[in-house]
């Protein structure tokens, strides 16, 4: 599948922001060290701006942008349709937790109340996301049970490690971020190798023979001198080779070395914790955009049997 | 919109094609005859960029591969149009976030409405058969209509309210019909032919039937092998012995 950067950018970028808005929403629950009243409004502001810039990024990719609204409405059938609408109702109780950080009283049972609504309702958009892919019985890479839940601890354990940048540079305790961060980073490497271990291993079962019911088939000539959009979409694959090597450099930068420094975050603080929570991010954001390139890349659609690929 | 018909709603009518394999000659007047008509018909315009560069582009909602297929030593040549199959279960339609995809009640014709479609893609990657192609000039999506607007067009002698594939076929290779009635001549035609659907696994159940090539007929109707030279009993056969040497020691 062709890895759209404008697809790229919003998954990555909205993962990452409602992650970050999920632990903020469970700020007093998980025993975030809030120091000052302005680390929550600029925290949900970096939150809200990544998902922001998100779902804008995303209307880059459609055809007709100015239509984007009309994706509201098939929310009954469309798993597109459903992230648009949770993306939306998010905005609502993220907008009133914002509101009362910036203006009322932090401690008050309201904000309680929209922050856990937030983080519940951040949940199911990062599920939506996932069910786009997920749904897609034509990609066998997509069709795969891990798929939700790699989504899922991919925002979390990219939206902990912004957080754990943001409490350092605001001087507070890094401690429960960081090791929130450890242990989101490394659930999301595991569940990230066993996806890997379930694509590589699992049986292709289309056949050009099942899908031309000729047996023994081979194309002698396509249909078009030259790449058409079917082809360009739906027919690009990274080499194998390649992929291996991506996977492993993903692999370092999203996971291994934000946890080594989320580690030595959590238990030190002050300019050292700032560095290594600048690191964490720098490297881990990277990493996530060469995770998301290749979760394309390496996806094979059914249709390119009819161009030559034996099976799928 | 985008849920599909439920079986109360349907008509029980599926309108969709059958092609022959065994006579389809890859000639793509059907490809062409339906550029032509569409480009001005229901998802109007088909548009083509860069036609006369070295890397043309363009929506077209018919293709036809050629493939060689059959057992070693019997393989033939199979030239295979692709287009939407107009599918029961369409995935296409059920991903769509707009609406602007829909399955039709009354015929289960498959349509883009090309006034809402958002140009998001999703559906050409719902569907396993390739059918759908992104228009790059006009942003929307674009696929077969079963030219609706030609087959209850009564503007149109009643020869010509068939598909333009249909009508522009030189070998008959396509038919158009209700599949849904088992006595219709294309439902016939597929009983009595073995006609298959693409990618029965998948369940989308599509509407339209490819009709397999007949087995080659070359062994049946062919002139007996010729009898081997060594059992002859003239003198070409001492000839043959010393070439077949000849070959022999040549190819040492």
């Amino acid at each position: 599948m062709h890895p759209a950067y404008s697809v790229i950018i919003f998954t990555t970028a909205s993962g990452a922001g409602y992650g970050l808005l999920f632990l903020l929403g469970l700020a007093d629950i998980i025993g975030l060290d809030i120091r000052g009243r302005w680390f929550m409004p600029v925290s949900l502001t970096l939150a809200l701006g990544l998902v922001t810039v998100g779902l804008l990024s995303s209307t880059f990719h459609l055809g007709r942008p100015e239509r984007a609204w009309r994706a509201f409405s098939q929310w009954r059938s469309s798993w597109l349709s459903r992230e648009g609408v949770a993306a939306v109702v998010t905005f609502v109780p993220a907008g009133i937790l914002w509101l009362l950080t910036l203006f009322g009283d932090a401690n008050s049972a309201a904000v309680l109340i929209m922050g856990l609504l937030a983080a519940a309702l951040s949940v199911v958009t990062v599920y939506c996301t996932a069910m786009i892919y997920a749904s897609l019985t034509t990609i066998r890479q997509w069709h795969s049970s891990w798929v939700p839940p790699v989504y899922l601890v991919l925002a979390l354990a990219s939206g902990a490690v912004l957080l754990v940048c943001l409490t350092a540079l605001f001087g507070g305790s890094t401690y429960v971020p960081g090791i929130i961060a450890v242990v989101a980073l490394l659930a999301a490497y595991s569940f990230k190798l066993r996806y890997w271990l379930g694509i590589d291993t699992e049986e292709k079962t289309h056949t050009m023979q099942a899908a031309t019911g000729l047996e023994n088939a081979r194309q002698i000539a396509p249909p078009h001198t030259s790449e058409n959009y079917v082809m360009k979409e739906m027919g690009y694959r990274v080499a194998r080779k390649h992929a291996r090597k991506l996977r492993r450099l993903a692999a370092l930068l999203a996971f291994v070395l934000p946890a080594i420094v989320c580690l030595i975050a959590a238990f030190t603080g002050g300019t050292l914790a700032t560095i290594c929570g600048l690191v964490a991010v720098a490297s881990c954001a990277t990493g996530l955009a060469m995770e998301r390139w290749l979760f394309f890349a390496e996806a094979q659609h059914v249709v390119t049997l009819y161009y030559g690929e034996a099976t799928a | 919109m985008t849920s599909l018909p439920t079986p109360q709603e349907r008509s029980g009518k599926k309108l969709g094609l059958v092609i022959d394999l065994d006579i389809c000659v890859g000639c793509q007047a059907c490809a062409v005859s339906c550029k032509e008509w569409n480009t001005s018909g229901y998802s109007a315009p088909l548009t083509d960029l860069a036609a006369y560069g070295d890397q043309p582009i363009g929506a077209w909602l018919n293709r036809i591969h050629t493939y060689e297929a059959g057992p070693d030593g019997e393989s033939q040549t199979v030239h295979f149009p692709r287009s939407c199959l107009h599918c029961e279960e369409p995935a296409c339609v059920t991903v769509c976030p707009t609406g602007a995809s829909y399955k039709r009640a009354e015929d289960g014709i498959v349509l883009v409405n090309p006034e809402t479609c958002i140009g998001c893609k999703l559906c050409s990657w719902a569907c396993p058969y390739g059918a759908r192609e992104y228009d790059y000039d006009h942003g929307v999506m674009k696929k077969c209509t079963l030219c609706v607007d030609r087959i209850y067009n009564e503007n149109l002698e009643e020869v010509d309210r068939v598909p333009a594939c249909v009508r522009a076929c030189p070998t008959s290779a396509r038919h158009f019909g209700d599949l849904g009635d088992p006595e219709s001549d294309v439902s016939k035609m597929v009983a009595d032919r073995g006609g298959y659907d693409l990618l029965p696994e998948m369940g989308y159940k599509p509407v339209n039937k490819y009709l397999p090539p007949r087995p080659r007929r070359d062994k049946e109707t062919a002139a007996p092998a010729p009898v081997q030279a060594s059992e002859t009993a003239d003198g070409k056969a001492g000839i043959d012995k010393l070439f077949a040497w000849a070959d022999r020691m040549l190819s040492r």
